[in-house]
């Protein structure tokens, strides 16, 4: 039976690999950098069944793209089928011969995630020293004429520089600021503790954003993500279950969202063995939380599901154990009480050094 | 932020491109898209440069015989400047 949803957007995992360590990372905690990446041809195809599907942006993303060497020719086939390309990097290793080359190959924009405004403490986030190449290669994007997004990842330790990051967006030419309050979702749900902000901190971020997109309307567009620990309502995780999104891994599962695996009791179907179109339309992990046969209580009369889609469902399953559950950062959730511990416990520990747990690789076998 | 655009002109992060699936054009930009209506669509290709706000207000006059001018005249400036407020639409340079 064909689904009546149409995928926009494909989200191309190409590698969980990447330089930078970021204890935020949403990736998920038992990545592994094997050699079991989906090769070039298979790519290929992901790309020409996607067009067929009605797919119509790509985000080339990962881990870092840009550990793949055959990138340009993923956007060269890409934009062959006239697909939007969106490259998702931190930059790191780029040269500006190879983003010139990407760009002779079709690539439409590129996004750089930074880590905050300030160099030490944005290097110490990232696990290394990339803060001024960073800001080279956002350079190097505009110098180019490409359309360049700004990604800033915020939590405890740099909300309150939100104004340098609005800055260094202007200061950079961003056409486009994500500020980005972190998920709490793989690596970055692990560190929470340490990442979560207080209420004051994003009630005051929330000032500062509003008032910085007012004043660059037309020029930066800036969109203040929303820290769903501090809504009342969840957020509308990826528009919806199978609704517009389409992500494939590094090793070829295709998902409704990049951690949709690792829910219990979901089966998902790899590229390499099924057509997208068979996917979309027939996997049994696509249409679990399609719709809203699904939806519990006290979702399912809630005036707001076409709204949210009754929320995150890995949210759900990672703080309650219950995939199927409300997602508890709703207020009318009955699992709501967690997310409310975890802000009280954010407040106490407000003044309290920070100690993460930076990301790393696990290796499938042990060598 | 000026309040109109005299000479519009689709910014280059932009891309029009006929959806094979509907037959409508879209518009992409970074992230997000806009399925276009023929309306807006015969508004977006005349969006190079070359032609003022004023002169497609004229020449969809022409086309949509049926409708008011005044009214076209509203919503080809309306559509160009919620544009603007997204970064899509530039004055010519």
């Amino acid at each position: 039976m064909k689904t009546a949803y149409r995928p926009y957007t494909l989200i191309a995992e190409l590698t969980h690999r990447c330089p930078l360590r970021c204890p935020y990372c949403s990736n998920p905690m038992d990545s592994v950098c094997s050699d079991t990446e989906l090769d070039t041809e298979t790519w290929f195809r992901v790309f020409d069944e996607a067009d067929a599907l009605g797919v119509v942006q790509v985000n080339l993303t990962g881990g870092e793209p840009l550990l793949r060497e055959d990138l340009d020719r993923l956007v060269e086939r890409a934009a062959e089928r006239e697909l939007y390309t969106n490259l998702i990097t931190s930059g790191i290793p780029l040269t500006f011969e190879r983003l010139r080359r990407l760009k002779i190959c079709g690539l439409n924009s590129v996004q750089v995630s930074m880590q905050g405004a300030r160099e030490a403490a944005a290097d110490s986030m990232a696990g290394g020293s990339f803060f001024s190449r960073k800001l080279e290669v956002m350079r190097w994007v505009k110098s180019l004429g490409l359309p360049l997004t700004m990604n800033a990842v915020l939590h405890r330790d740099n909300l309150d520089e939100i104004e340098d990051v609005i800055r260094l967006g202007e200061r950079v030419g961003a056409d486009r600021l994500e500020l980005a309050n972190v998920q709490y979702l793989g690596w970055a749900l692990h560190n929470r503790t340490a990442l979560l902000p207080t209420r004051e901190q994003i009630d005051r971020a929330r000032t500062v954003a509003t008032e910085a997109k007012r004043r660059l309307r037309g020029t930066m567009d800036v969109c203040f993500v929303l820290a769903d620990y501090y809504a009342d309502r969840p957020k509308a995780c990826m528009d919806g279950w199978g609704r517009r999104y389409l992500v494939v891994n590094p090793v070829g599962l295709a998902l409704p969202c990049h951690l949709a695996h690792t829910l219990p009791g979901l089966s998902f179907d790899n590229v390499r063995h099924r057509s997208l179109a068979d996917i979309w339309d027939q996997s049994s992990g696509f249409n679990r939380f399609r719709g809203e046969d699904w939806l519990p209580d006290p979702c399912r009369s809630c005036p707001n599901r076409t709204e949210d889609f009754g929320g995150c469902r890995c949210q759900a399953y990672h703080v309650t154990g219950n995939p199927a559950a409300a997602d508890p950062a709703c207020a009318l959730a009955p699992d709501h009480w967690t997310i409310e511990a975890a802000r009280t416990r954010a407040a106490h520990v407000a003044a309290a050094p920070v100690l993460f747990e930076y990301r790393s690789m696990r290796r499938a076998a042990r060598d | 932020m000026p309040d109109s655009i005299i000479r519009p002109w689709l910014s280059s992060k932009a891309r029009l491109r006929l959806d094979r699936r509907t037959g409508r054009h879209l518009l992409l930009y970074p992230e997000a898209g806009l399925d276009l209506n023929d309306t807006g669509f015969d508004i977006l290709r005349r969006c190079t440069g070359g032609q003022t706000t004023d002169e497609i207000i004229r020449e969809l006059s022409r086309t949509h015989a049926g409708t008011p001018p005044d009214e076209i005249a509203r919503d080809v400036r309306a559509f160009i400047m919620t544009l603007a407020d997204r970064g899509l639409i530039q004055e010519a340079r």
